[in-house]
C-alpha cells in the first residue's frame, strides 16, 4: 500500500467518487465531520471487500453506497440523535478546539471589512454627488464582501488581478463618460454596475477556479442565501431602529435629530455592513438555508405556475390592444428572472442523484408557460418595437429578454428530456451554470458600450 | 426471510450490547458480526448503525475512541462500559422472557407456515 502510493493511483476514480460522496454528506447538517469519517471508513472497507470478491471500483462503490442506506432516512436518523446539533453550528465560534483560533480570527477580520465598508460607504456619501453615489455604491460596498471571501479563500496572484480588474474598468467608465443628467443610459449604467460587481465577487467566491460548474453553482446558493441572509438582518435592523426611533420620540429628542442620525450615520454604515455580516454568516454556516430554499421553491413554483397562467390569458385576451411600451418589456424580463431564480434554486436544491419527480414536471409546466407569456408578449409588441426605433432602454431590455428566453427555452427542453427519462439530470444543471458568465459579459457590454453608443443620452 | 423492521429496531440494541461485550470493535465489523450471527438473515441498513452507537454513548452504555485501522485508516473503536453490561443483562432478562413466552406459543399452535418451512 505504501509503496503503491508512489505510483499514479490506479484507483482515481474511485478516490473522486468518494470524496464526492463525502461532499454530498457533510451538507447534512446533522450529520457531522466526524461521523462522516466514521462512515467514510465504513464505506471504504465494504468496498475493499466487495473490490476481493471479484467487483470493479464502480460497482463497489455503488453497491457500498446502496447498502449504506437512503441517506434522508439515515441523516434523519443522525438528526434525531442529534437535534442539537442543527442549532449548536449556528453559535457564532465554534466551540471545537481545532480551528477555533482562525474562526475567531475570521470573525474579527470579518467585523473589520463590515466596519471598512461602511466607512467607505459614508466616505462616499461625503465626498460624491448624489447621482455619482447612486452609480458608484455597488463598487463601494462589493469590493470588501470580495475582499473578505479573497482572504478567506487565500485568493492567488492572478486572480486578485483579473478581479480587480473587473471591478475598475466599469467604475474608470462611468465616472469618466459624460452622462447627460438623468438620462436613460445613466440609469441602465446604474443597474448594471452590480451585476458587474457580484461577477467580481463571484470569481472570488469561486477561488478563481472558475471553470468548475460546481463551484459556479455554489456560488448560486451562496447569492441566495446572502439574500435571505440579508433580508433577515435588514428586518432585526429595522425593528430595531423603529424601537430606537419611537424611544427618542417619546423622550422628546428633535426629530431632525432622529433623521439624521439614521440618514447620516446607521444606514451608510449598517447596510454595507450588514452586507459583509451575511455573506460571513453564509459561509460560517454553509447550508442552513438549504433546508430553507428548496421549502421557498417548492412552495413559490406552483403559485408562479398559476401566475403565469393568469398572465397569459389576460395578455391573449388583450390581444393587440397590450399596451407595447417598454414596462411590458421590463415586466417580462422581471418575470423571466423570476423564473430563472427558481429554477436556480430549485436545481441547486435538488439530490443530482434522484429520479425525475412531480415536482420537476411542475418546474417544466412554469418554464413553458414562462415562455408562452414572454412570446405572445413579444408577438404583441413586435411591431411597434420596429416602429419606434431603437432607444437605450429597449435595447437593453430586448437584449436580456433575449438572454433570458435562450437559457429558459434550452432549459426546457433539457427538463422535459430529464422527466421524459431521456436525459440526465446533470446536464440541465450544467448548462445553468454554464450560461451564467454571459449575464456578467451581458451586463459588462451595457455598462461600457450602450452608453457611448446611445451619446450618453 | 424479510424480517420486520420493528423487530430488527428492537433486537439492535441487545445484539450490539452483545457484540461490543465480546470486546471492543467498530461499526464494519459490528455489521458483519450481526450478518454471521443471523445467518445473513438480518440486514441492517449500514448507515443507520451510526445514529445507534451514538445514541448508545449518549446514554453511556458504551465508549467511543479514535484509533486507526491496520492499513492506518482513521477508526472510531466502541468499547462497552460497565452500564452497558448491566442494561445488556437486563435486556437479556426481557427477552428470555419474550422468547420463553413466545416458544410457549410455538409449541400450542402449529403454525401451517412453519410445516412447510420444515419440509422445504
Amino acid at each position: 500500500m505504501t509503496v503503491d502510493e508512489l505510483q499514479p493511483d490506479p484507483h482515481e476514480g474511485l478516490e473522486a467518487q468518494i470524496a464526492q460522496w463525502r461532499r454530498y454528506v457533510q451538507r447534512r447538517e446533522a450529520i457531522s465531520a466526524a461521523d462522516v469519517d466514521e462512515m467514510e471508513d465504513h464505506l471504504r472497507e465494504r468496498i475493499d471487500e466487495l473490490s476481493a470478491a471479484g467487483l470493479d471500483d464502480e460497482e463497489s462503490f455503488l453497491v457500498a453506497v446502496k447498502r449504506m442506506g437512503s441517506l434522508d432516512a439515515v441523516s434523519q436518523e443522525f438528526a434525531r440523535e442529534h437535534s442539537d446539533r442543527l442549532w449548536k453550528q449556528l453559535v457564532l465560534v465554534s466551540s471545537s478546539p481545532a480551528g477555533s483560533t482562525r474562526t475567531s480570527r475570521e470573525l474579527a477580520v470579518m467585523l473589520v471589512v463590515a466596519m471598512a465598508a461602511g466607512l467607505a460607504t459614508k466616505a462616499g456619501l461625503q465626498l460624491l454627488s448624489a447621482t455619482s453615489f447612486a452609480l458608484n455604491a455597488a463598487l463601494i460596498v462589493l469590493p470588501f464582501v470580495a475582499g473578505y471571501l479573497g482572504w478567506k479563500r487565500r485568493l492567488s496572484g492572478p486572480a486578485i488581478a483579473v478581479t480587480a480588474a473587473i471591478f475598475v474598468v466599469p467604475a474608470i467608465a462611468i465616472n469618466v463618460y459624460p452622462f447627460d443628467a438623468g438620462g436613460s443610459t445613466m440609469i441602465i449604467a446604474a443597474l448594471h454596475t452590480p451585476v458587474v460587481a457580484w461577477g467580481a465577487v463571484g470569481l472570488v467566491y469561486v477561488g478563481g477556479r472558475w471553470r468548475s460548474q460546481d463551484r459556479r453553482m455554489d456560488f448560486v446558493r451562496f447569492s441566495g442565501e446572502l439574500a435571505i441572509y440579508f433580508t433577515l438582518l435588514a428586518l432585526g435592523g429595522g425593528v430595531l431602529l423603529g424601537l430606537l426611533a419611537t424611544v427618542f420620540g417619546l423622550a422628546e429628542v428633535p426629530s431632525g435629530v432622529i433623521e439624521s442620525v439614521m440618514a447620516d450615520w446607521l444606514l451608510p454604515l449598517a447596510v454595507p455592513g450588514a452586507l459583509v455580516v451575511a455573506g460571513w454568516l453564509v459561509e460560517a454556516k454553509q447550508n442552513v438555508v438549504e433546508n430553507i430554499a428548496p421549502v421557498l421553491t417548492k412552495v413559490f413554483t406552483p403559485l408562479t405556475l398559476m401566475m403565469l397562467v393568469a398572465c397569459l390569458v389576460a395578455l391573449i385576451r388583450a390581444g393587440s390592444l397590450v399596451e407595447a411600451d417598454r414596462t411590458l418589456l421590463i415586466v417580462m424580463d422581471a418575470i423571466l428572472l423570476l423564473v430563472l431564480c427558481l429554477l436556480l434554486y430549485s436545481i441547486s436544491a435538488r439530490d443530482p442523484l434522484a429520479p425525475p419527480q412531480f415536482f420537476d414536471g411542475l418546474l417544466v409546466a412554469v418554464l413553458v408557460a414562462a415562455l408562452a407569456v414572454d412570446a405572445v408578449a413579444m408577438t404583441a409588441m413586435a411591431s411597434r418595437i420596429a416602429e419606434f426605433g431603437a432607444s437605450p432602454n429597449k435595447v437593453v431590455a430586448l437584449g436580456l429578454n433575449v438572454l433570458l428566453l435562450a437559457q429558459l427555452a434550452w432549459s426546457a427542453v433539457l427538463g422535459g428530456g430529464f422527466c421524459a427519462g431521456r436525459r440526465p439530470f446533470a446536464q440541465l444543471c450544467g448548462w445553468q451554470t454554464r450560461f451564467l458568465p454571459a449575464y456578467l459579459i451581458w451586463a459588462g457590454f451595457v455598462v461600457l458600450v450602450v452608453p457611448p453608443v446611445f451619446g450618453f443620452a | 426471510m424479510h424480517i420486520d423492521k420493528d423487530l430488527v429496531a428492537a433486537s439492535a440494541t441487545p445484539l450490539v450490547l452483545g457484540i461490543l461485550a465480546d470486546g471492543e470493535s467498530y461499526g464494519y465489523a459490528i455489521l458483519k458480526r450481526v450478518n454471521e450471527l443471523s445467518g445473513g438473515q438480518m440486514h441492517w441498513t449500514d448507515g443507520m448503525l451510526y445514529p445507534l452507537l451514538h445514541r448508545l454513548e449518549r446514554l453511556g452504555l458504551v465508549e467511543s475512541s479514535w484509533g486507526t485501522s491496520d492499513i492506518g485508516r482513521k477508526r472510531k473503536h466502541y468499547a462497552i462500559t460497565s452500564a452497558g453490561r448491566a442494561a445488556l443483562v437486563e435486556r437479556q432478562e426481557q427477552w428470555t422472557v419474550v422468547a420463553d413466552a413466545l416458544a410457549q406459543v410455538w409449541r400450542s399452535t402449529q403454525q401451517p407456515d412453519r410445516i412447510i418451512e420444515e419440509w422445504a
